[in-house]
């Protein structure tokens, strides 16, 4: 039978703020899994400490609420040791790019075949509003005493940087956008970053889902608004790989994407690319049948115990006397 | 062998090859019959500062160094100048002829503390050397001989055996001739050596016959030259299977054995070396032929740092994968946070903590028992946690294996304590018995368990333990989070859930300590009438041993209660042999007697006398005895300090 929306549900009342971004990132992604048909038993949900870190618990599949920063690592031992679960990651901008930034760069370098959603809202939302690592330079949200006097992390940059072989900007209130990006992400071999621009109705009184959809400039001419958002895909950019000579190309044409901001900003895939080999792959080079027998899998001991690892090659190499 | 027991220790630059000649030479003797200790001791550097190797060899099994040296043999002017006043009478010192014309004050490695504590020792002794040579010859008037060789004839001579000119490719086979000499000196079978030389360079051929031809020109020199030992090591017969094994190596060895397939790690001495064993043998084959096809293997994972190291285990814990952690003080510091995770969470996290000089970095390289109650207390809020911790290389490799089962029966985080004189002591001893390990999962469900049920994560239960299932079991979900959560693994700030889960989960806390058998958690050594009882643990237990050993046969009657499980701490039988002392010695590497303070809380027993030492060095046999007789004859005061070591 065909797994539904309310098979990814929980009854649980949801918490967030009426208005909260998070509504339709959690709508989008629970659509994906619909639109993947991804077993409820087979997909585990991560993530850190935030409004953003609630998301697991409204959604009817394993879900891991970690600690501050902490969801990647979490999430790479599960997936490392059962590579067969469907991994998908959630942070907030505070919790990835602030306290767990180290955690973010250097997952790039591995490649794991795992989604990270990071939930940009430009604010601390559950400690009340203080300004996150995305906020610009001099931008005064509402909780702020005074201007914010850090420059803003630019996360797609540093995903480059980083190692990041997917790579990608949506809406939360472009469910249908959201939700696509969301399965290319699932469905891309190798490490996904989706960043997600989260309106947080309650602290971020400047990112608001006006200020993305631009109720504060309409065009004169049709007095409609003009979004700030726009789709990459609609003006032609590709970012995807294809072969090695286009990755230098390819990388440059992101970053150049990732510095717009304000006025103009993208959204969709800023680059892919499936021609670097995955972590799983990694391993599976250095231990044979590592992908049929990974650390979760494996027999330890036989019925009565008795453990069933062979030590006797490695005491041999010991071995002194007898 | 004419003695109980031989040292020899080797000093030299770090990156002298000082570690490689040790290697051979314990393996030497290992071959020959003879048991072996091993303490390696260096600065936190990587070349150039002194380092040493303490070697003591026996007939018997030993468990730890001891204050004197018989044969120093030495690389450079340092480490004689560092060690001369340990080498006993009758003992001997190898050098180097070229530094002998070496001024004292001119030796760089040197520091200004030592230098002062130097000059304060031969102010005491109302002498006056100004050079290396004349240092040696005030202590020839003592008895020890000086076997003075110039490495460079030395290497001269092996040039032209070898046909090789050039002198520069040589010389890192100097201590390659250090070791010639000193087995020359003791007139120890060669055949032994050869066989070391083998094992330790493995395939190499060219360079096995290179050492070997280095080996036994050092050789014939020493047994032609130097005579006058007096003494000569001979191999002894026996049965026995030994291995000859590192503390670090135990623990990685009792981890695979135990079942672990996932262990995280960022490098940290003396940490590093289990984990680097352990990707070593990653892939291992399987004993039972059903499963032999398909092998074993562990994925090693080297992290960014120990926050993610500690939470990598958890997840992969989560998945059904015995998973470990692996590190020492600074590290422990920074996965606190994750260790309270995995309480609340139910989490069966394994970390193997190596102690060593805190706090902050420390002493970096050197030994200490000082996070007992860091490890214990570690992190805010209340979850049962079991702490085991290890005396000697042999309970290394039985604990690791065992803290697995306690973690999954308890379901929660285990830490194994072991330190820095076990990590990097190398010993002989009885071949491991891998039949003496049982593995118990605990309540580890399955899909077939669960299928068409209702599956609650954090069922209450009568025990406390709510039986788990792995991550991507099919059929059900469940929800961990680090907030305080109800039965299903959600959050919940009700006061009435909040009450019942923190009892769920300390309950497990007593049923461990119900459950698990005294014989795991304590061991008790000597007469139980005795009137006088040692408390300690960790790498004291060898020189507690010896040092009762000897007191024994001087008719003290002394017993030893060894603690191998701090948390949950065995209290009724600790109170019991503490009831019954009249003496009470608590022994510790740490300032504040921590255990001491531990059992005195559980059990309201103080105690008598302390000996403690702190100064980055392990502790010998022969400066427990010397304060265990104090003690037995009440001329000690409470607290006695120990400070051998250089
Ligand atoms: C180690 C640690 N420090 C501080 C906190 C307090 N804290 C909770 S949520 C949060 C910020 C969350 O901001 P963000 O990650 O952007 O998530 P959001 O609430 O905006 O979704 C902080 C600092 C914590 N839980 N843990
Ligand atoms: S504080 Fe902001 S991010 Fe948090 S729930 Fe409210 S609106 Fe959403
Ligand atoms: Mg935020």
């Amino acid at each position: 039978m065909a797994l539904k929306l309310a098979d990814y549900r929980t009854p649980l009342f949801n918490d967030w703020c009426p208005g909260c971004g998070n509504f339709g990132i959690l709508t989008a992604l629970q659509m994906a899994l619909v639109d993947l048909q991804l077993p409820p038993s087979g997909v585990v949900i991560f993530s850190g400490i935030g409004c953003h870190g609630k998301t697991p618990h409204w959604i009817n599949a394993y879900g891991v609420h970690t600690l501050h920063g902490r969801a990647l690592p979490f999430a790479i031992g599960a997936k490392l040791a059962n590579p067969r679960l469907e991994v998908i990651v959630h942070s907030g901008d505070g919790d990835g790019l602030g306290i767990g930034a180290g955690h973010f760069v250097n997952t790039g370098r591995r490649n794991i075949d795992m989604t990270y959603i990071i939930h940009d809202n430009g604010v601390y939302g559950l400690t009340k509003g203080q300004a996150s690592p995305t906020l610009k330079l001099g931008v005064q949200t509402k909780a702020l005493p005074r201007p914010n006097i850090n420059e803003g992390i630019n996360p797609i940059a540093l995903a480059l940087a980083s190692g990041y072989t997917f790579i990608a900007r949506s809406y939360a209130f472009d469910v249908a956008h959201l939700k696509e990006t969301i399965k290319k992400a699932i469905q891309h071999r190798g490490m996904a970053l989706v960043v997600i621009q989260q309106p947080c109705p309650t602290y971020n009184n400047i990112n608001t889902k006006d200020w993305y959809s631009g109720e504060d400039r309409r065009d004169p001419a049709t007095g409609k608004p003009v979004p700030r958002v726009y789709k990459l895909e609609e003006t032609g950019f590709d970012g995807i790989v294809r072969s090695p000579e286009e990755i230098l190309q390819k990388s440059v044409a992101a970053l150049t994407k990732s510095q717009e901001w304000g006025d103009r900003i993208p959204m969709g895939v800023f680059y892919q690319n499936e021609l670097v080999s995955t972590y799983q792959d990694r391993i599976a080079h250095r231990i044979a049948g590592y992908l049929e027998n990974p650390p979760s899998k494996q027999v330890i001991s036989d019925a009565e115990g008795k453990p069933v690892t062979s030590m006797a090659k490695m005491l041999d190499e010991l071995k002194v006397t007898g | 062998m004419s003695r109980d027991d031989f040292i020899w220790m080797a000093g030299g630059p770090q990156g002298s090859g000082v570690d490689s000649s040790a290697n051979i030479f314990a393996r030497a003797c290992c071959y020959g019959g003879l048991h072996v200790y091993g303490q390696r001791e260096y600065h936190s550097n990587i070349k150039g500062m002194h380092s040493y190797f303490h070697i003591r060899v026996s007939p018997n099994e030993l468990g730890a160094i001891s204050s004197r040296v018989d044969l120093l043999c030495t690389f450079d002017a340092d480490s004689i100048v560092r060690h001369i006043w340990e080498v006993s009478s009758g003992g001997g010192i190898i050098c180097d002829s070229e530094v002998l014309p070496k001024k004292l004050t001119e030796i760089p490695t040197l520091s200004a503390s030592f230098r002062e504590e130097f000059q304060k020792t031969l102010d005491e002794k109302g002498i006056k050397p100004q050079t290396v040579g004349d240092l040696l010859n005030e202590v020839k008037k003592d008895g020890v001989r000086i076997y003075a060789v110039s490495y460079l004839e030395l290497l001269k001579l092996l040039s032209k055996e070898l046909g090789e000119e050039k002198l520069s490719k040589l010389t890192i086979m100097t201590n390659i001739l250090a070791l010639g000499i000193s087995f020359g000196v003791v007139n120890y079978d060669k055949k032994y050596v050869a066989t070391a030389i083998e094992k330790i360079f493995g395939k190499k051929e060219k360079i096995i016959s290179m050492n070997v031809l280095a080996f036994n020109l050092a050789y014939d020199y020493a047994t032609a030259n130097f005579k006058d030992f007096g003494f000569s090591l001979n191999a002894v017969q026996t049965d026995e299977k030994r291995i000859f094994i590192q503390g670090t190596q135990a623990v990685a060895l009792g981890k695979l054995a135990g079942g672990c397939r996932f262990q995280s790690y960022y490098p940290i001495t003396p940490a590093g070396d289990e984990s680097l064993y352990l990707e070593e043998n990653e892939v291992f084959e399987l004993e039972r032929t059903a499963l032999k096809q398909q092998g074993g293997s562990i994925l090693v994972m080297q992290t960014e740092d120990e926050i993610a190291a500690v939470n990598m285990a958890s997840g992969a814990a989560l998945t059904g994968a015995r998973a470990a952690t692996s590190t020492s003080g600074p590290g422990f510091s920074l996965m606190v946070e994750g260790l309270g995770w995995a309480g609340i969470n139910e989490v069966p996290t394994v970390i193997s903590f190596y102690l060593r000089g805190g706090p902050s970095t420390g002493l970096p390289t050197r030994h200490g028992q000082e996070d007992l109650r860091f490890a214990l207390h570690a992190s805010h809020g209340e979850f049962p946690r079991i702490i085991l911790c290890s005396g000697d290389v042999e309970e290394c490799f039985y604990d690791a294996a065992r803290a697995f089962n306690y973690a999954e029966r308890y379901q929660t985080p285990v830490i194994h304590l072991t330190d820095k004189a076990i990590a990097s002591s190398s010993k002989s001893c009885r071949m491991f018995d891998t039949n003496l390990i049982k593995i118990e999962r605990g309540q580890l469900l399955t899909e077939a368990d669960v299928s068409g049920k209702e599956y609650k994560r954090f069922r209450f239960t009568e025990s406390g333990i709510s039986p788990r299932v792995p991550l991507g079991t099919p059929g059900v979900v469940f929800w961990n989070t680090g907030d305080e959560h109800n039965e299903l693994g959600h959050i919940t700030e009700n006061p009435a859930v909040r009450t019942r889960m923190v009892e769920k989960r300390m309950k497990k806390l007593n049923l461990a300590d119900k459950e698990i058998p005294l014989q795991e958690r304590v061991n008790f050594f000597g007469d139980e009438d005795a009137p006088v009882t040692i408390v300690s643990w960790g790498s004291p237990k060898g020189a507690i041993l010896e040092a009762m050993e000897r007191l024994r046969r001087e008719n003290y009657k002394i017993n030893f209660l060894q603690i191998r499980m701090p948390h949950p701490l065995p209290r009724e039988y600790i109170a019991k042999v503490l009831g019954k002392a009249t003496k009470k010695i608590d022994v510790e590497g740490n300032y504040s007697a921590q255990m001491a303070g531990i059992i005195q809380e559980e059990t309201c027993i103080s105690i008598d006398y302390f000996v403690l030492k702190w100064n980055g060095r392990p502790m010998t046999s022969d400066e427990l005895y010397d304060a265990f007789l104090l003690i037995l004859q009440d001329k000690a005061p409470a607290r006695q300090v120990l400070t051998y070591g250089s």
